[in-house]
């Protein structure tokens, strides 16, 4: 299959939902069932040696996507591909390779790392599932490198640090070495640099794109920042209600898109030195719960532009372009 | 308009620490205006909430202000005792706080909670206290069926609007804002700070805007005033400062931040950390990280460079290259 041979990871009809838990009447009597749909039928494929953004705002379902990509949240229905492979908890001998081949880099370096651990600690703990027969010195030079690579310099002199010794940018480094540690194949970058200032911020996205050009990693880049996701992906999505919206080029973001939601978005966005250059459109209210998801297209309660139909035919995910995928009837620029 | 509501004069902060003070303000003067609407930007640990709090005198007891005055309305309000201060917190200066999920009391109805600095600072009933919070709360949009809902209801645009409403309650003078977008949302950040820009023409009211985030800064300030290591490092109008930047760290901090109309190109990092305000670095404290120093004695011998307006148009900067570093 030609497939096999281009993309990383297939997403098909990808479901996550989570159960509410209720009081015993409704639960036990009533038999009402509470269900959270925090991804809806997503289908996403990601290239070799490629960065995809996955942009939503919180409660859109952009981390349980990533979280259940790496099976860290149990899936609901649909399939994860991993190089051609179907990726399930039970097939254990796949599991332990995958593991080996998949990683994810946390969102927050101040509770994501063991305050007890040292940095060796931190780094080398996911050599005992490969490298479990290794000395202290094997594991002492492999540490050495990732953080090298990692950009902590020079790397001995971290080596047996305690976190709270390390700033939030060293913190998310040593994150970075743990991953690379294991030379991943594809990483789920959870929100990354969202806990870091601006000045540190670009250090960190250097480091994925080296780690993309020099060693072919793919990555899943999950932001709320638009502005950083057109700036280092090569195809970004962007969700909401636990749908992709709008799919394609990064370009898109930059004047590209067609969905009312990306550009509500992509309006709003603030840049240094200048006024807004397009007309800002502020969406109102708030997200509806994904407890009572609106019929018809989930968007259409905030869309300025919807219509009749919009209330009741929920739209397709559909091409409208090589490459460029849309969820809407009625794509088109807002004026 | 130009009649100056708040004034820093050399403003001195230090922490009391086992070693020694860390001198988190070090010399910070700005003037704002009635009306005006002032952005304090910088890198965590530069001193800007630590200045912002100096004002309220909200600092924890480690923190001492040790020298410089803080004028509001010409009158010294440096050292003013408890009973002075309650006639002047709310009244005069409120504070809209950082972390919305987090700065309200989770135990109390939201309606009380806004009512509180009313029922404190103002003689009133508290049915005329409970009107007054409706109004407030027409005015920063939120529904008033919900006055009497628990801060858990609200979701986080909701907490910050209703925080917002606290801040207006006394109509103060001068709203600080400590970072009042950071936990939200983009779509909740337009929509907030439409609402500051519309209340403050509205109201007429001073700002000062605290944040890490240049870029919403075009948005809502009207002068801008960039922090480094305790000190400012480049002060002006907003338009003025951000397209003809004088300071390096300025520069560097601009183009850490994507334009998504310009071409795609990656975004700088400033090498290094900022000093350790315990013993900062004689001369200049952004020395050690400037691309533009390359061993020029001028920066790293004497002492700080100080704050002056060459240009002539206002547009302040602390930094002795600030023309051509060659010349040096």
């Amino acid at each position: 299959m030609n497939t096999e041979n281009t993309n990383i990871v297939e997403l098909c009809q990808l479901e996550v939902n989570f159960k509410i838990k209720q009081r015993f009447y409704e639960e036990y009597i009533k038999r009402e069932k509470k269900i959270v749909r925090a991804v809806d039928k997503v289908s996403l494929h990601i290239k070799k040696s490629e960065i995809l953004s996955l942009v939503g705002e919180s409660g859109s379902g952009k981390t349980s996507t990533g979280r259940a990509l790496l099976q860290l949240t149990p899936v609901t229905s649909g399939s994860v591909l991993f190089d051609g492979h179907p990726v399930e908890e039970k097939n254990k001998g796949y599991m332990k390779e995958f593991r080996k081949r998949a990683q994810m880099i946390f969102q927050d370096p101040y509770q994501s790392l063991n305050p007890r651990f040292t940095v060796f600690d931190i780094v080398t703990e996911p050599l005992l599932l490969t490298h479990s027969r290794a000395t202290l010195a094997e594991k002492e030079v492999l540490a050495l490198q990732a953080l090298e690579f990692a950009g902590l310099r020079p790397a001995a002199e971290y080596l047996y640090r305690y976190p709270h010794e390390l700033s939030g940018g060293q913190r998310q480094r040593v994150s970075i070495a743990t991953c690379f540690i294991m030379s991943p194949d594809f990483i789920v970058a959870d929100e990354p640099v969202s806990m870091l200032d601006a000045s540190v911020r670009a250090d960190i996205l250097k480091l994925f794109v080296r780690m993309k050009e020099e060693k072919g990693t793919s990555f899943l880049f999950i932001t709320h920042d638009l502005a950083l996701a057109w700036l280092i992906s090569d195809r970004v999505a962007i969700m909401y209600l636990g749908k992709i919206m709008e799919s394609g080029p990064a370009d898109i973001i930059a004047g590209g898109c067609l969905h009312p939601y990306s550009q509500a978005l992509t309006s709003v966005l603030s840049i240094v030195g200048e006024q807004s250059r397009t007309k800002r459109i502020v969406l109102k209210d708030e997200t509806p719960s994904p407890l009572h998801m609106p019929k018809g297209c989930r968007f259409h309660t905030r869309c300025p532009v919807s219509r009749e139909n919009c209330r009741i035919e929920e739209p397709e995910y559909r091409e409208i372009e090589p490459g460029h995928f849309i969820y809407c009837h009625y794509p088109g620029k807002i004026v | 308009m130009s009649e100056v509501l708040l004034e820093l004069d050399n403003l001195k902060t230090y922490f009391t620490v086992t070693k020694g003070k860390v001198k988190a303000v070090d010399g910070v003067s700005f003037t704002l205006n009635r009306g005006e609407s002032l952005g304090l930007v910088g890198e965590s640990g530069c001193g800007k909430t630590t200045t912002a709090l100096s004002i309220i005198k909200l600092l924890p007891k480690e923190g001492q202000i040790e020298g410089g005055r803080i004028l509001f309305e010409g009158k010294d309000i440096t050292h003013q005792t408890e009973d002075e201060l309650s006639d002047f917190r709310w009244k005069q200066v409120s504070m809209i706080f950082q972390g919305a999920m987090n700065a309200l009391n989770p135990v109390k109805r939201v309606c009380d909670q806004v009512a509180e600095p009313i029922l404190l600072h103002e003689y009133t009933t508290k049915k005329q206290a409970m009107e007054r919070v409706k109004e407030l709360f027409e005015l920063v949009e939120l529904d008033t069926n919900l006055m009497y809902s628990y801060p858990h209801e609200f979701s986080g645009g909701m907490r910050q609007r209703a925080i917002i409403a606290m801040a207006l309650a006394c109509h103060p003078k001068l709203i600080i804002g400590d970072e009042p977008t950071t936990a939200l949302d983009v779509m909740v950040q337009a929509q907030i700070l439409d609402l500051i820009n519309e209340l403050r023409g509205k109201l007429n009211m001073s700002m000062l805007m605290i944040t890490h985030d240049l870029s919403i800064i075009s948005d809502t300030c009207d002068k801008v005033a960039i922090m480094y290591a305790g000190r400012i490092v480049e002060m002006g109008e907003t338009k003025e400062v951000l397209s003809n930047s004088l300071h390096p760290y300025t520069k560097k901090l601009i183009s850490a931040f994507p334009n998504i109309y310009a071409e795609r190109k990656m975004v700088d990092s400033i090498p290094g950390d900022p000093p350790d305000l315990y013993t900062p670095p004689p001369g200049c404290r952004f020395a050690k990280r400037c691309h533009m120093v390359g061993g020029k004695e001028v920066c790293q011998v004497e002492i700080h460079p100080p704050l002056i307006d060459y240009t002539g148009k206002g547009h302040y900067v602390a930094c002795h290259l600030w023309r051509n570093p060659d010349e040096y």
